[in-house]
């Protein structure tokens, strides 16, 4: 008897298919990794499982009954808890009250007897290797006993499945033997569990069964034991190791151009728990891609080189210059422009029309005594209009009304306006059509061209082999690897992944 | 490829001590956030003691807590909303209405000057939370608007303020300037109320659901609080209280005074404030609520004792507090995060 | 016709749209259009002069208003700092009327420095930033005028006050001014266009290399400095500076016209003719109420509505 089944569940946002005819299922006692890259639809389906949204074809099975739930309180309800990535309980109140909300113990006057839920917080805690006084804001606790209260309440409530977004990203090695006695134990109880996690040793220590996503797609669903470690991250991030290497995948044309001295040099780039001492050089008309699993911290570089992450040590050098601590104002001035991961949140002002977006970062360039000069400006934004092809009814329409292309090919344009000397690129394809995707491939490549340095972080595997000249391959915030030259294949590159998320197995 | 050694470099050693002197800063940190407002009122106290000889009165003292008696009312309504990360401007306006409302019942009864102001502004709070509850509009404007509205209702009812109402009930009166024990029945009304409060905020379920609530709604919501249902619940209780302030306000002057109470809601706020609950929500007690209602009393009361000093200078006072008070705890809350 | 092809629904949704926009014109056309044909003696030019010399500075106060909403913020203090430029007023008369006018400004400036520091640098939600100069600053305003009413005798500020210039009042003409000012800075300097960013994507702008904080200080300035402007007017008007009167409840008059005018609580945009023309429709409902022999408190219990029609039409739909 199946616990939990997929079946066929496909989900529609404007202009993305985020899950496509997705399938699996999750036995009683099973532990089911689920992976995928940034994108692939991971959280997608836990949010179908969890009630979250409701999937527009196919349907869910708990227990071989059809469901619906309306809202994740419906699914908690049945037995289906999620521990999040972000731990979601509430920071400021104490432990146990955490613990037991809504459920707090009470004595017969009906009110909540503080003290026996203080003991059985304890108590309860004590198993999960948590000993901070539960009396504490829960927020004031390391993340990873955070995240054992979270699973702590999660069992408490009698959950049948238990979903597990990414639980051992914040953990200690200590805090993460924990966990996995932890899910032993729910393992012997007949629990199912769906984990969610890019740590190769983590998977095939604790996990039975894997399904893997890339592009809302189901890609693969079996026995984890089937899947050796470089089979399953080739079909994490790229396509068939047999189909990898036909031509016209990518809008690059991967030819170098690189030449002469650095024109950005990162040294020694420290911040505490996130980054371990990388360094990095982008010689003009260079593109460096920055490869590794999700959370390897290749976003942490990108940003810590735009100024936006605060470092505890490292410098960095823009044409010989050396920037003191990185602010973003700095960072652009010395012509650095960064591009973040997250389109909306950080890049584009929704609010404001495409011609506001573009000039946003030139103001100062494009005025006199505080005054704008619209005619500079309309130039500018004609200018990349033009060369970027942003589809847009004009300079005028909001940029919250164009597709994620445009959205992105307007953020391109308010860098590019600024005259970089260095480019950081955050994942510039991701949640963007197949036709713009080419499009800004090829941009990339013509900006290397015209003498641009260039770094590229991308989940997607052809993108960086093939934009870039150079991989460095990243994990657990460190460099842990190169590759240059002739080395720079898919496979080559999925291999140092594969190898570097298995620290103590070096037989290859 | 060469692995890096340098990567598995997190002592366990060093965690620990991380962790025991995280321990430290809160517990520190946490202490001065609950216990300032109550130390400062200390020191306050002290010196105005040793400096002004008729502070130490016992009259004195019925005096500041008497005169305090309104305004804890409405601060403890107040920390209620405060805690769900929302604001009510409306009180002041409610505790004018609920003065006149009770003078105007109290020709009934002295029961009709309590369930008369309490159903009316009871009845504006429902109002205010169902709007902020279910329409996604900031609590700051709609009860903005309530302060308007029921400035104006209050208006309608006294003639555009020409009418003073007269407390026709002799017993409610009595209420007013009574005392039992030395102590003015309004000021027992309000410590029965603050330990019910108490009760309410820390030892129920509900009291739970709203700190949930202002510490984190999306995490609230999955952790099964029904949020909305917690929200009307502090508007109307907020409601209630400013009315209840407003009667009892009546029953000690005697009648329904219309042009007090402008500007009370930010008295409170500020009461609230000093006595360290976090206006982004989440985090406050009723103890401190009572410390910087009582403080800000104190305070009060000195520059009347000074004699020439002119009664505008409390306001200088409270402010400056006020903005020493958010700073210090934006700063502690940092350092709790660390 | 066309007007038969359109679907109900596809109207609603227009209206939608169309309402926070445009509303509050149309709203003030119909009460024109009503005032005209029903209320006795509303066209004459005592009556139009009466009307806008009451709305001139809540005009004001409300353009800084808006552009401090436009950054996602509010400002409770204006009231207090109308009161506090009152009050320096008297005091510092003796050095001519530019000194004393300067002072004033000068005032403003530093407790639009304060709320500024307070939200940009200390990171205070701007509704506590500027309850504490709220409550305090009108306390100062009385403590140095001593809390006496005090007449203010001076030609050039009666001038300023209750003079004509072509026939409109020189009030009328301060707060026209200060209309095309304020436009001018958001629509056609980097200020009002960082503003703008900042209002609508903090961290966008911020990644964009705007200089967050150093704008911010300057809106809390700017509206600090237009209330003590309207302080200082309030004073020329009545003759006399009342610190514990001046400016009442401005803010919540402003906040609402500035709502009303359109532009959202939520930031990143400014509406300059908006605001204004929320300011002339609050006014006019009061106006034509009273005419119509309405009492005061209806006129606030309609007001309450307004603002709260007016805020559920601009609402932000929330995605999802």
């Amino acid at each position: 008897m199946a616990l939990l089944e997929v079946a066929g569940v496909s989900k529609v946002f404007p202009g993305v298919r985020a899950l496509d005819g997705v399938s699996f299922t999750l036995q009683p006692g099973e532990v089911h990794a689920l992976v995928g890259e940034n994108g692939a639809g991971k959280s997608t389906l836990i949010k179908v499982l969890t009630g979250v949204y409701t999937p527009d074809e196919g349907e869910v099975r708990y227990q071989d009954r059809p469901v619906r739930f309306g809202t994740p309180m419906d699914a908690q309800r049945a037995g289906i808890s999620t521990i999040y990535q972000e731990v979601n309980l509430v920071p400021l109140m104490s432990v146990a009250h955490n613990l037991f909300l809504g459920r707090e113990p009470r004595n017969r006057f009906g009110l909540v007897d503080g003290k026996r839920m203080a003991a059985e917080a304890h108590e309860v805690l004590r198993q999960y290797g948590v000993t901070a006084d539960v009396r504490r804001p829960l927020g004031t606790l390391a993340l990873g006993a955070q995240q054992m209260v979270a699973l702590a309440r999660a069992v408490m409530i009698d959950a049948r499945v238990v979903i597990m977004d990414e639980p051992t990203s914040s953990l200690e090695p200590r805090e993460v033997e924990t966990l996995f006695g932890v899910i032993d134990d729910l393992h012997s109880r007949g629990i199912g569990i769906v984990y969610v996690s890019h740590r190769m040793d983590e998977l095939y220590r604790i996990c039975d069964a894997v399904t893997i996503l890339r592009d809302g797609k189901l890609v693969h669903t079996g026995k984890l034991a089937d899947l050796d470690r470089l089979r399953l991250v080739s079909l994490m991030l790229g396509r068939d190791m047999s189909a990898v290497r036909k031509e016209g995948f990518t809008g690059f044309t991967g030819e170098s151009n690189a030449s002469g001295a650095p024109v950005l040099r990162a040294e020694k780039l420290s911040s505490r728990h996130r980054l371990h001492d990388v360094s990095l050089e982008v010689r003009p008309g260079e593109v460096v891609g920055l490869g590794g699993l999700l959370g390897a911290g290749r976003s942490e570089t990108i940003k810590a080189i735009g100024g936006a992450f605060p470092l505890d040590s490292g410098d960095i050098t823009v044409a010989g210059d050396k920037l003191g601590k990185p602010t973003p104002v700095k960072a652009l001035k010395a012509g650095i422009a960064t591009q973040p991961e997250d389109r909306k949140a950080e890049g584009i002002v929704a609010g404001l029309s495409v011609r506001e977006n573009i000039a946003l970062a030139v103001l100062p360039r494009t005025s006199r005594l505080g005054l704008v000069s619209d005619r500079k400006i309309d130039k500018i934004v004609e200018t990349f209009m033009t060369r970027l092809r942003i589809k847009a009814s004009g300079p005028d329409q909001l940029v919250g009304d164009l597709s994620g292309g445009n959205q992105q090919k307007v953020l391109l344009a308010r860098l590019l306006a600024t005259g970089p000397k260095v480019l950081l690129l955050d994942e510039p394809t991701r949640g963007i059509d197949v036709g713009a995707k080419a499009e800004v491939q090829a941009l990339i490549d013509e900006l290397a061209a015209e003498g641009l340095g260039v770094v590229l972080v991308s989940s997607d595997a052809e993108e960086l082999v093939e934009g870039s000249d150079r991989v460095v391959v990243l994990r657990d915030g460190a460099v842990v690897g190169e590759l240059r030259g002739d080395d720079v294949t898919t496979e080559a590159l999925l291999e140092t992944i594969a190898a570097a998320a298995d620290g103590d197995h070096d037989d290859h | 490829m060469t692995m890096s050694p340098s990567l598995e470099k997190t002592p366990t050693a060093v965690v620990a001590a991380d962790e025991r002197r995280a321990e430290r800063t809160d517990r520190i940190v946490g202490l001065v956030q609950r216990q300032g407002a109550l130390a400062v009122l200390v020191v306050v106290v002290i010196v105005a003691a040793a400096s002004f000889p008729n502070f130490r009165s016992y009259d004195n003292a019925a005096t500041i807590l008497v005169a305090a008696a309104p305004p804890a009312l409405i601060a403890l309504g107040m920390t209620f909303v405060i805690i769900t990360g929302g604001i009510d401007l409306s009180v002041g306006s409610l505790y004018v209405l609920g003065g006149v409302v009770s003078a105007y019942a109290s020709q009934w009864g002295w029961i009709f000057a309590f369930l008369a102001p309490l159903a009316v502004c009871g009845l504006i709070g429902v109002i205010n939370g169902l709007l902020i509850a279910y329409t996604r509009m900031a609590p700051f404007i709609v009860t903005l608007a309530a302060l308007l509205g029921a400035r104006g209702l209050m208006r309608a009812l006294s003639d555009e303020g020409s009418t003073t109402y007269l407390v026709g009930s002799d017993a409610f009166r009595s209420f007013g300037t009574g005392s039992f024990l030395g102590l003015g029945y309004p000021v027992w009304l309000v410590i029965v109320v603050f330990l019910l409060g108490m009760v309410l905020l820390g030892r129920t379920r509900f009291g739970h659901a709203v700190y949930a609530v202002g510490g984190s709604e999306d995490a609230a919501a999955l952790m099964g609080v029904a949020v909305r249902r917690t929200k009307v619940w502090v508007y109307v209780l907020s409601g209630l209280l400013a009315g209840l302030a407003g009667a009892i306000n009546a029953a000690k002057l005697g009648s329904g005074v219309t042009v007090l109470g402008e500007g009370m809601e930010l008295d409170a706020i500020a009461a609230v404030v000093i006595g360290g609950t976090l206006l982004t929500g989440g985090a406050g007690t009723l103890a401190g609520t009572i410390a910087g209602v009582l403080l800000l009393g104190v305070i009060q009361n000195m520059i009347n004792q000074v004699g020439n000093l002119p009664s505008s200078y409390q306001q200088v006072i409270s402010g400056a507090f006020l903005a020493v008070v958010v700073v210090a705890q934006t700063y502690l809350v940092k350092a709790r995060r660390r | 016709m066309t007007t038969e092809t359109l679907k109900p629904a596809l109207d609603l949704t227009r209206l939608k749209a169309w309402l926070p926009k445009y509303g509050v014109y149309a709203a003030i056309l119909v009460l024109i259009v009503y005032n005209i044909a029903f209320t006795p003696n509303f066209l004459t030019l005592g009556n139009l002069r009466i009307q806008l010399i009451q709305v001139a500075p809540i005009v004001i106060v409300a353009l800084g208003m808006a552009l401090v909403i436009g950054t996602e913020g509010i400002d409770l203090s204006v009231g207090s700092v109308m009161a506090l430029a009152a009050a320096l007023i008297p005091l510092y008369l003796g050095y001519g009327v530019v000194g004393a006018i300067a002072v004033s400004l000068l005032a403003g400036v530093a407790v639009g420095l304060v709320n500024g520091l307070l939200v940009a640098r200390v990171g205070l939600q701007p509704i506590v930033a500027t309850l504490a100069l709220f409550v305090g600053g009108r306390g100062l305003a009385l403590v140095i005028s001593g809390g006496q009413l005090k007449d203010v005798r001076n030609d050039d500020l009666v001038f300023l006050g209750s003079g004509d210039l072509l026939g409109v009042p020189v009030l009328v003409w301060i707060a026209a001014a200060l209309v095309l000012v304020v436009a001018f800075v958001v629509r056609r300097t980097v200020f009002g266009r960082r503003l703008l960013a900042i209002g609508g994507n903090r961290p966008a702008a911020q990644l964009a290399g705007v200089p967050v904080q150093r704008v911010l200080i300057g809106v809390y300035i700017l509206c600090a400095v237009l209330a003590s402007i309207a302080g200082l007017l309030a004073v020329a008007r009545i003759q006399s500076s009342d610190a514990s009167s001046v400016g009442l409840l401005i803010e919540l008059s402003a906040i609402t016209a500035v709502v009303v005018g359109g532009t959202p609580l939520t930031g990143g945009k400014v509406r300059v003719l908006g605001t204004v023309a929320g300011a002339l429709l609050m006014q006019l409902v009061v106006a034509t109420m009273i005419k119509h022999n309405l009492q005061p408190s209806t006129t606030e219990m309609v007001q309450a509505v307004i603002i709260l029609v007016a805020v559920y039409a601009a609402r932000e739909r929330k995605s999802r």
